[in-house]
């Protein structure tokens, strides 16, 4: 294994770890800092936030991303919010109330430093949003609005109408359009990461595709850091955009970074229901929704079919504040996704199929108003209506749990560092913050925190030994690692079989969705891990990717994708085998409370499961297994409990 | 639903393109437009075509990336809304459907419905931000801004930088996107200090890419799927007005 397994955590109490840490950081002088070339791959909040913050100071940084314009990274689709303990509502809100609930809400699988120091900086992104001209809800005094969140008791989610993630993205991608503009940051899109480049045990570059020309380019640097994103998409449905991919930090996984807990996957509560075969992704509805919408299906099965204004008050059954009175419709995602699966599985489920359940504002309009209610959450009405036809004011929502955030990432220390020397990994792509579970409106606070606020801090400790070693692009290490992509590419144009990409993909998802979703057990896991090879050899020999190398190419971008998903999988489903207990939205069905909660082994698996990747004469052999154990030494674990 | 469909083909920048007839059949009504482009390029797979290429990402509407023009529409029928958003059951059945990219000069078509829309990053980054380093922000709360203002520029910073409003304007003028980010950031109190250079460098780099000027026929805020103002084109052109006499005044 390149490096070793240390999280690195300072010493001394957990409040002041962050400062010690900065403190006693390695500084690059302004004049060293041109001297280093920053590759980062990804455009989104983590990765438009360090690049637009790294060029800032004068390092020299190249960005990458697939899509056309850094503008489009999918952070701009999330709706509700992002969490900070500023509180601004007097409601009894802190650091620590933040940290202790992102720990609770994680189902304590994540480090006590790291999402300490997460609800630290929270406050100071606020600070720097609003400077940058983010245009955050106000109330009439004219300072900030909060909404609350699942999984939290006081109101600390700060928003823009449900567009808080385009804003927020805007607000990166404006400051990283002003280093292009000032040439410190070298912007290259519609251009895709397909290899990691290894040197002397660092990572020192990468290899490149242009999407738009299909040329292939080798990139050389001092550092890489990857803020690629989540590997939702390895369900096929879900709600991520449709680019959204696991091949970056796949290809680093097998170029020896280790990839933490990716059975750790979030399904959404609050869906658009899937309506037909042909769909080609999901929709979410903001969980800020669950602020004045109620839950509920009917009491009886029979009910089902009727028209939601026909079934009484009285036989109706609002589940999650039956079950969770303390919380009620604002449980956390996990909790409220597999209560939903729940009745559906005992026939209560309503809409096409029975896989849905109402999401009622009736109450909240005649409390408020329509006009309050259309103020609040007016552009979802609308996204509901055109998407399903109906009238959310009229009748209720119909939603669905959807797979939405992937918890899991490569591994990385206190330094968001990963076990390979300078290889970092921000944002949603690494594992480092919201352990088995994420709370609402937190990755948009993490994916900040890691791009303005911690990485600029971090990395300089990494380079601050590295003046002068960075290896030229055309080293043999590099035309090694570009031949290998080379020769990828054309395996996968010469297979000319006869199967479409997403006849596979979709297969795949539909297993991974069965076996590895909301909820999970032994035996199921094992045949997806027999099923999952089958596919991937299917794949190699009957897959059709039409076109050529060397020209834009929809189908071969795709066809590289879908590859490394059909690897990706099967560490997926390996690690929700080995995790032997359930925990957050991992949840295993052999382990569970007599009320059906989640139930951990704490003994056993307080623990991060680190995954490397194991070569068997070119063929994929199983992953090993490497553990970081987990410390709570101030939060005290608990069965968590929402009731 | 069955349709007929004239979808402009081009392998790249320098080749000519043509319109080249697809059936679309068995769709149902709940397929979105894309996915039912989708279900065609699958269809292409088996004779050995090369599937229609076209853009798309969240396929949700909030990242601007679709940019088709239907039967002569930018983002199609359905207004306002992405072409993503749009669902086959605002078609008739039988109905013949033309797919077009975006046609504008300054975004030259990349392949197929494919265009190249960076003219649209060159004005941003020609002075569409404020310059707030990291580790310089003061309090949050410390600058209150009335709800009003706030609102306004939150209407004017959901433009979704598709271009459609470029492509609809008879003048392929890019107006309605510059004047949204004008406006968005000069509603701020924090927008202030480059205010005035900022409308300058801004409108200067949206003439030098190409596009054209406002004659006011509000195509733009027709199809705008974000419903942009067009009102804001008028802060525009008062924010541009001002600074020029400003920056000739020598201030």
């Amino acid at each position: 294994m390149i490096g070793t397994l240390e999280a690195k955590i300072p010493s001394g109490p957990l409040a002041g770890k962050w400062t010690n840490h900065k403190d006693h950081s390695r500084l690059i002088s302004p004049n060293n800092r041109r001297k280093f070339e920053i590759i980062i791959v990804g455009s989104g909040l983590a990765g438009g936030s360090a690049a637009a913050t790294l060029g800032e100071l004068g390092y020299r940084v190249k960005c990458f991303c697939y899509q056309d314009s850094p503008r489009r990274a999918h952070s701009i689709a999330a709706q509700g919010g992002i969490n900070a303990a500023k509180n601004y509502q007097n409601d009894g809100d802190s650091v620590y109330r933040l940290f202790h609930d992102t720990i609770k809400g994680g189902d304590f699988r994540s480090r006590e430093a790291n999402v300490y120091r997460l609800a630290e900086v929270s406050t100071n992104i606020i600070d720097q949003c609003v400077a940058q001209g983010v245009p955050f809800a106000r109330e009439y005094s004219g300072l900030l609005a909060n909404r609350s969140f699942g999984g939290a008791q006081v109101s600390r989610t700060f928003y823009a109408r449900g567009q808080t993630g385009q804003q927020l993205l805007l607000g990166c991608y404006q400051a990283l359009c002003r280093q292009i503009a000032a040439g410190s940051v070298e912007m290259f899109p519609q251009t895709e990461m397909l290899d990691l480049v290894i040197v002397d045990g660092h990572a020192k570059g990468i290899v490149t595709r242009s999407l738009r020309s299909g040329k292939i380019d080798k990139h050389a640097a001092d550092a890489v850091v990857l803020a690629t994103g989540g590997y939702g998409n390895v369900f096929y449905l879900s709600t991520n955009a449709r680019g959204c991919n696991v091949t970056a930090t796949y290809r680093a996984f097998k170029k020896g970074a280790l990839f933490a807990n990716p059975c750790f996957t979030q399904i959404h509560p609050t869906c658009i229901p899937v309506s037909g075969e042909h769909q080609s992704k999901l929709t979410l509805m903001s969980e800020s929704l669950r602020n004045d919408g109620r839950v509920w299906v009917p009491k009886r099965k029979e009910d089902r079919g009727k028209p939601a204004n026909e079934i009484a008050e009285n036989e109706r059954d609002y589940y999650l504040e039956r079950k969770y009175p303390s919380y009620g419709n604002l449980a956390p995602r996990d909790i409220s996704s597999r209560a939903a699966k729940e009745v559906c599985d005992e026939g209560r489920g309503i809409g096409p199929g029975g896989r849905g359940v109402y999401l009622d504002f009736a109450d909240a309009i005649k409390r408020l108003g329509e006009n309050t209610i259309r103020e609040r959450y007016g552009n979802l009405f609308e996204v509901y209506e055109k998407i399903t036809g109906e009238d959310a004011y009229k009748v209720p929502m119909r939603i669905y749990p959807a797979v939405h955030y992937t918890m899991g990432g490569l591994w990385v220390d206190y330094d968001l560092m990963s076990n390979v020397p300078g290889l970092f990994v921000i944002g949603e792509a690494n594992f480092s913050d919201h352990g088995a579970n994420r709370l609402g409106a937190s990755a948009l606070m993490q994916g900040l925190a890691d791009g303005y606020f911690i990485l600029p801090y971090t990395l300089p400790n990494y380079l601050a030994g590295q003046i002068g070693k960075r290896p030229s692009a055309d080293s043999p290490e590099f035309q090694k690692a570009e031949g290998e992509v080379r020769a990828r590419v054309k395996k996968m144009l010469d297979v000319d079989g006869k199967r479409s990409l997403d006849s596979i993909h979709r297969e795949l998802g539909l297993l991974l969705w069965d076996k590895c979703g909301m909820a999970r057990n032994a035996k199921g896991l094992g045949e997806a891990l027999q099923k999952i090879p089958e596919l991937r050899e299917k794949f190699w020999r009957e897959v059709r990717v039409p076109g050529d190398g060397e020209d834009f190419n929809q189908s071969l971008e795709r066809a590289g994708r879908v590859a490394d998903f059909l690897e990706f999988a099967e560490l997926m489903c390996a690690d929700a085998l080995a995790r032997d207990e359930s925990s957050g939205a991992h949840f295993r069905e052999e382990h569970q409370t007599p009320d059906g909660e989640a139930l951990r082994d704490d003994e056993n698996h307080a623990a991060v499961f680190a995954w490397e990747f194991q070569d068997d004469n070119g063929q994929i052999a199983p992953p090993k297994l490497h553990r970081e154990p987990l410390h709570f030494d101030t939060v005290h674990l608990t069965q968590r409990s929402y009731k | 639903m069955n349709f007929k469909l004239r979808v402009w083909r081009q392998k790249n920048r320098q080749s000519r393109g043509k319109l080249v007839v697809y059936e679309a059949r068995d769709i149902s009504p709940n397929t979105s437009f894309l996915e039912m482009l989708d279900i065609v390029n699958e269809t292409l797979l088996a004779p050995g075509d090369e599937p229609i290429a076209f853009d798309s990402d969240c396929r949700e509407g909030i990242c601007g990336t679709c940019s088709l023009t239907i039967n002569g529409e930018a983002h199609g029928p359905d207004h306002p809304a992405a072409v993503c958003e749009l669902y086959m059951r605002k078609f008739r059945d039988g109905q013949t459907i033309v797919v077009e990219p975006f046609r504008v000069r300054s975004f030259p078509i990349i392949k197929d419905l494919v265009i190249d829309r960076s003219a649209l990053d060159r004005i941003v980054q020609a002075g569409g931000f404020i310059s707030a380093r990291v580790g310089s922000a003061p309090e949050a709360n410390a600058i209150p801004i009335p709800k009003h203002d706030a609102d306004l520029s939150m209407d004017a910073a959901a433009c979704i930088g598709c271009g459609a409003c470029a492509a609809a304007c008879p003048n392929a003028s890019a107006m309605l996107f510059t004047a949204a980010k004008v406006s968005h950031l000069s509603l701020l109190p924090q927008g202030n200090p480059e205010r005035v250079t900022r409308v300058l460098k801004m409108v200067h780099v949206m003439d030098a890419e190409g596009f054209g000027n406002c004659t006011n026929t509000y195509e733009c805020e027709a199809v705008c799927p974000a419903e942009i103002s067009a009102s804001f084109i008028a802060k525009l052109n008062r924010e541009y007005a001002k600074a020029r006499l400003l920056a000739s005044a020598g201030d």
